[in-house]
């Protein structure tokens, strides 16, 4: 199996559905970083089988509010001096800006494509976002 | 008035998107403000002087337009006016956001009207003015709102424990949406909805008026005559062409309800007849002469209302 150093500050996206780590990857922007970041693809879990991993060294501000969107069963690991100090399941984000495109053919989206699209949470529990511009709901 | 002993809410430099961009006592300053101009316009005359307004019009609507520009010209203000955007850059390729940034730098107001949903809220994120949505697609018609709720206001005197019947399409009649919402936030409203099942209020209308107001009565039904007891306010639409994908759909549904005289007998002796207008076949020309029928008064409040809101938003009265 491969092997990656236990990291002694930064972050750790565990439970990553197998095959949606590189996606994640990429939304966070973790290509472009200077710090070191390993990206763990079909890693054995007890639990879920297979799993993805990402490790982030250095870094605890990285912008995590879409996780829930693309992943639902990602467990985020806060690490400091190599221990877990926090361990959290995100929630979905009030506010979304360009991960979700709104499916109405009438809205202004469709046809300004340079629009940024902007959804709002409307309801958490039935996980339903609304369109900024046009209204239109979305289930997540 | 609600604001009545304290300062005027500010509407200065202000977008109006939606019908609910405005709190009830911003409305109620408005309506007072429209009042007073209604009563003595010649003092009002000249409280646009050296202002310049632009409406930009991506679909037809002759009536919204006109009522704009006669109301900034009522208050002394000019007028920049597109049309037709077959004959403008928008022809050209030019988004809309370029086109609102560029008229922003020759206007202090904008009035847009677009056939897409949500059109006026991109615009208002890029413009530099004051912008009102004249109207975008089937989603939202805020001015109608303001020349409905003055309409209601100035017959009725009140905007709290109405019972408004709605009658015609209202799953794409835009100002239908608007209004319900805006009643919504007053107590004791009640909506008696009459509408073909393919035309019934959208389910996400309904949602958002209980999210505003858990206590607000619909009462929906097919049949016309049924609605028209216990009401005070008959809200009349037409059915839209235009929203309709297919003539045919469009064909058998424009018929389904026409206000007549007689009908009219069943409502109480003080119900308002309104309608956004135009009209085509839904009231008949004989209800004209009723003394109930308000819908032209309407549209002369709807001038007086949008030169009160002008005004409030250039923060000149």
């Amino acid at each position: 199996m491969l092997k990656v150093d236990r990291i002694q500050v930064g972050i750790v996206l565990d439970h990553i559905r197998a095959g949606n780590g590189l996606r994640i990857f990429e939304e966070l922007g973790l290509a472009g970083r200077e710090y070191p970041v390993a990206l763990l693809m079909n890693v054995p879990s007890t639990k879920m089988g297979r799993k993805d991993m990402i490790k982030v060294s250095g870094a605890l501000d990285l912008d995590l509010t879409k996780l829930a969107l693309l992943d639902a069963g990602i467990t985020v690991n806060y690490i400091e001096g190599g221990q877990v100090v926090r361990k959290v399941k995100p929630g979905l984000p009030e506010r979304v800006v360009g991960l979700i495109r709104c499916k109405n053919p009438r809205c202004i989206t469709s046809t300004e494509s340079y629009s940024p699209s902007i959804f709002i949470l409307v309801d958490r529990e039935e996980k339903r976002y609304k369109c900024f511009y046009c209204g239109e709901y979305v289930r997540v | 008035m609600i604001w009545e002993g304290k300062k005027a809410p500010t509407l200065e430099g202000r977008h109006f998107i939606d019908a609910l961009d405005f709190s009830p006592a911003e409305y109620d300053a408005l309506f007072s403000l429209a009042e007073r101009i209604k009563s003595a316009p010649a003092e009002f005359s000249s409280a646009c002087s050296g202002k310049v307004m632009a409406t930009l019009f991506y679909e037809p609507s002759t009536r919204t337009r006109l009522s704009f520009e006669a109301a900034m010209l009522r208050l002394g203000g000019k007028v920049l006016t597109v049309a037709d955007p077959r004959t403008s850059s928008v022809a050209k390729g030019e988004s809309l956001a370029d086109t609102i940034r560029t008229v922003g730098n020759y206007a202090d107001l904008i009035v847009l009207r677009h056939p897409k949903e949500g059109a006026a809220k991109l615009a208002a994120l890029y413009s530099p003015v004051p912008l009102i949505n004249g109207g975008d697609g089937a989603r939202e018609h805020p001015t109608q709102t303001l020349t409905d709720l003055f309409t209601i206001v100035t017959y009725k005197g009140r905007l709290e424990n109405i019972t408004v019947a709605f009658c015609g399409d209202l799953r794409y009649g835009r100002t239908v949406h608007s209004l319900i919402k805006a009643l919504a936030r007053y107590p004791g409203t009640r909506f008696i909805l009459i509408s073909p099942e393919e035309l019934r209020l959208p389910d996400h209308v309904k949602e958002e008026v209980l999210a505003l107001r858990k206590d607000v009565e619909f009462h929906e039904t097919t049949r016309m005559e049924e609605g028209l007891e216990g009401a005070d306010v008959l809200y009349m639409t037409r059915i839209q062409k235009e929203r309709f994908f297919n003539e045919e759909d469009y064909l058998k549904l424009r018929d389904a309800y026409v206000l007549t005289s007689e009908k009219l007998k069943l409502a109480e002796e003080d119900l308002i007849v309104m309608h956004p207008l135009p009209r085509v076949t839904e009231i008949s020309y004989e209800v004209d002469e009723d003394k109930r029928a308000v819908y032209f008064q309407q549209a002369r409040l709807g001038m007086f209302v949008r030169m009160a809101l002008i005004a409030r938003l250039l923060g000149v009265a």
